[in-house]
């Protein structure tokens, strides 16, 4: 690891302040990057991550503070400012335009021209090489659209690179790329780095963050924690100076699972034979009052379409379902909402926030569907209602008229968690509600459904983590191949045994 | 891609994979192919049922007769590639042309009545094209401002048509250079020009691909460090020069201006412009199609009038023709995005 404190640094980022109406985005931070090293920055959701690569990339201007690139006080009002000076970003969503050819958007703005005139063959062939250099072979002339979101980001490293950066900045690159994609991404990172480009890296993902990184800066409310160097701070710290307290949040909620549940009543909602053509084999499922149903299963193994099919989102083709032991008709979101059943899709940004309006009209929004669009929601009593649950979700900013899009992800959650919880449902559906949130947003979350289910609220639980739903379930219906192959009573489980049963159980059935 | 993989090495295989390339490098040439199908078909047609359709002196006709759409619709494919689109074109179209009439039945040269009227061209495109960036106005609003604007100050420069006499202007459409049947006149000459120009500007400049990058993803190209807000500003300019250009061509080929011409025009270049394949999202289309789609749109004109039918049938086909391409570009543009 080239580590050397002595290397001089590329960026010297000194007591950046930048101030948003009514919160302070970064509150004196430094922030330096040096020659040949990987550098991640790390932080929960809302710490200031995104805000200081802004920063540096001329997208946000500084209240205070300086920016030295190479030894120079720098000003960025543009990213084409900051790319002149050799600074360059990929990010998350890849920004490219998937209109053109591979080579024209390697070479965007620097094609090789000759008398004028764009040189479309030595463009290509200068594309072309820029790709090779990191290791991608494809026909420079096909339409971006045609490749992966992993080449395409190789694409826009490439980008970087023909205009001889000599910072790189990675904004969550790894988040869709599976694991050979990642190994290539890294592959390319290291080269780049030991060339001696100076690479600022964020991500997510615990594991890659070690795989890859030199050092660590850590962030948390718009402060500097510290800067580690990698291979000298245990995750354990690292965590805890993420999220400034300790993870024995998330350990206390364990009694959760071994809450004894009184079945002798009708189920809130039984599934019986539910099932689906081609989408889903059918299925039996029910919840009872105060009761917390895990789904375990990987992705695609059926767990979004069978609640879909139980919520009405999707039209069952067999099966039936009942509501308190009477048979209930559900066909669309509306009887299952009459019926006091809410639903949280995976997809929240498709299927759930309305970006534009404020936290609070997000969270009335809710209550407004299900008493009909004719009946207004009081001022006073829909402020009390935003102003209960942003409290007890711990919405933050605390903020009811901002709007929702301009919030982490994980608040974004919250905030669709508030809306179905202000509707009083008898039973809540979460598909992935903590999926790509930060770890406090994700113990808020927990500790909410934990604490309401304790009360009687009965919830079906969907999650990759199968470590939280024996945390949080109990009893976990296990997933396979677009089937259920079994039920598990959770108190006592361990991880390894649900993914032994998802490996091994249920096979002598498969025709 | 699955046609990729399930095919091993069968001759049927290479030429899938042959299609497949092709389709991933020239996919959005696919639409001006269509039109040029289209085009094809109904000479085919005129041809087949009127035996002495095809001739050289039809494509003359073709030509000088859309010579004005032609230079309009080129302009209108810069706008429509970054994703706006021009109304105003029609009105300044008239406000030029009146305004040219008028200044040289005063007196003044075509020498300098020509530049100022394109000027006048210019400066609408570049009010709309400040409204459209600094101010966030809509462009279809913004547009509709320059084209209420345009008519009224040609209403303002006269009520009525002016005879133009300038031998000057009146030559452009008088001098005709024959070669055999086929003839052209220099407004049609102008007309190619603005072709030619606007493909090499489109093609070979970094402005003509940040004019693309614009469309496809405007985000993109403003953190890819492209210059986006002098681009997109001077892509309503370069429409309104057009519109400049297109007055002058106009009255010449009518010998007088009328603060009247033109209204619909508009319409008719960006229908012309959709059925050259251009996509109404921006991003993806060609001048060389807007041509064609011009082509299209006049030859519609000339089979009316051929078979004898009602004018209206003009308007029928052509919104037909158009309720088909859009639709086909919505496919295409669906299923590369699902790609994605």
């Amino acid at each position: 690891m080239p580590v050397d404190k002595d290397v001089a640094p590329v960026i010297e980022m000194r007591g950046i302040t930048i101030q948003f109406p009514g919160v302070k985005a970064l509150d004196a931070v430094d922030f330096t990057l040096r020659r040949g090293e990987v550098h991640s920055l790390m932080g929960e959701n809302g710490a200031g991550k995104s805000t200081l690569i802004k920063a540096l990339t001329g997208v946000y201007a500084i209240d205070s503070g300086s920016i030295t690139v190479g030894g120079e006080p720098r000003t960025f009002h543009t990213t084409a400012d900051a790319q002149a000076a050799g600074i360059s970003t990929v990010y998350q969503e890849v920004n490219l335009c998937t209109n053109l050819s591979v080579g024209e958007n390697v070479m965007l703005g620097h094609e090789v021209r000759r008398a004028g005139a764009i040189d479309w063959r030595a463009t290509h062939r200068e594309a072309a090489r820029h790709l090779e250099a990191l290791g991608v072979n494809l026909d420079t002339r096909t339409g971006l659209f045609s490749h992966s979101i992993a080449i395409q980001q190789l694409i826009a490293i490439s980008r970087a690179m023909v205009t001889d950066s000599t910072v790189l900045i990675l904004d969550e690159p790894t988040s869709s790329l599976d694991r050979s994609e990642v190994e290539q991404l890294f592959g390319v990172i290291r080269e780049l780095r030991d060339r001696g480009v100076a690479i600022l890296f964020v991500s997510h993902f615990l594991d890659q963050v070690y795989e890859i990184s030199d050092r660590i800066t850590v962030l948390r409310n718009g402060k500097l924690v510290g800067e580690y160097e990698a291979a000298k701070l245990p995750r354990n710290e690292l965590i805890s100076s993420m999220i400034g307290r300790q993870l024995e949040d998330l350990a206390e909620l364990s009694s959760s699972a071994a809450r004894e549940i009184d079945r002798s009543s009708a189920p809130v909602l039984k599934a019986s034979g539910l099932g689906k053509k081609g989408v889903l084999e059918p299925a039996d499922l029910e919840v009872y009052e105060g009761e917390v149903v895990g789904i375990a299963g990987l992705l695609g193994s059926g767990r979004t379409e069978l609640v879909r099919l139980m919520y009405g989102a999707d039209r069952s083709d067999s099966g039936r379902l009942e509501v308190h032991g009477k048979p209930a008709r559900i066909t669309t979101p509306r009887h299952a909402i009459d019926r006091r059943i809410a639903f949280s899709s995976e997809d929240r940004r498709a299927e759930g926030i309305v970006g534009d309006l404020s936290v609070a009209e997000n969270i009335v929004l809710g209550i407004q569907a299900r008493r009909g669009w004719l009946r207004r929601v009081k001022r006073s009593e829909s402020d009390s209602i935003v102003a209960e649950y942003i409290d007890a979700l711990g919405v933050r900013p605390a903020d009811p008229d901002r709007p929702v899009r301009n919030l982490s992800g994980g608040n974004q959650q919250k905030v669709l968690l508030a809306r179905w919880l202000a509707t009083a449902p008898e039973l809540i559906i979460l598909d992935e509600p903590t999926r790509g949130i930060d770890v406090g947003a994700k113990a808020d979350i927990q500790r909410k459904v934990a604490e309401l289910s304790a009360k009687g609220l009965s919830v079906i639980f969907i999650s990759s983590e199968i470590e939280e739903v024996i945390r949080l379930a109990q009893r976990i219906t296990v997933m396979r191949d677009r089937r259920k192959i079994g039920e598990l009573e959770s108190n006592g489980l361990h991880v390894d045994d649900v993914i032994d049963y998802i490996a091994n159980e249920g096979q002598e059935n498969v025709a | 891609m699955t046609d990729l993989k399930t095919a091993a090495t069968s001759p049927l295989s290479t030429v899938l994979g042959a299609l497949n390339t092709f389709r991933s490098r020239h996919a959005s040439w696919i639409p001006v192919f269509a039109a040029v199908l289209i085009l094809v078909v109904m000479f085919g047609f005129a041809q087949w049922w009127f035996g002495n359709f095809l001739s050289l002196r039809l494509i003359s006709a073709l030509l000088l007769d859309n010579a004005y759409l032609l230079i309009l619709a080129v302009g209108m494919t810069f706008v429509i590639l970054t994703g706006g689109i021009d109304l105003s074109v029609g009105s300044v179209m008239a406000f030029t042309g009146i305004l040219c009439a008028s200044l040289v039945s005063q007196g003044v040269p075509a020498g300098v009545a020509v530049p100022l009227m394109i000027a006048a061209g210019a400066a609408i495109g570049l009010l709309i094209g400040v409204l459209v960036h600094y101010f966030d106005v809509q462009p279809f609003i913004a547009s509709l401002v320059g084209m209420f604007l345009a008519r009224g100050l040609a209403f303002l420069v006269s009520l009525r048509s002016i005879k133009v006499e300038d031998e000057w202007i009146l030559a452009l459409q008088s001098t005709r250079f024959k070669f055999g049947d086929f003839y052209i006149t220099p407004t049609g000459i102008i007309a190619l020009v603005v072709v030619v120009v606007g493909v090499l500007l489109l093609q070979f400049t970094r402005f003509g691909r940040t004019i693309y990058a614009i469309g496809g993803n405007e985000q993109s190209a403003r953190l890819m460090g492209l210059p986006v807000v002098r681009t997109k500003i001077l892509a309503y300019v370069i429409s309104g020069v057009c519109a400049g250009l297109a007055g002058l061509v106009l009255t010449a080929y009518q010998g007088s201006g009328y603060p009247l011409n033109g209204s619909g025009a508009e319409l008719d270049t960006i229908a012309a412009v959709v059925i050259g394949g251009t996509l109404l999202t921006g991003g993806s289309g060609y001048v060389i199609g807007s041509m064609i789609g011009v082509f299209v749109y006049g030859t519609i004109a000339i089979l009316i009038n051929f078979l004898g039918a009602e004018q209206s049938w003009k308007r029928i086909i052509v919104g037909g023709l158009l309720l088909v391409f859009v639709v086909v570009q919505r496919v295409i543009v669906t299923r590369s995005s699902r790609r994605t």
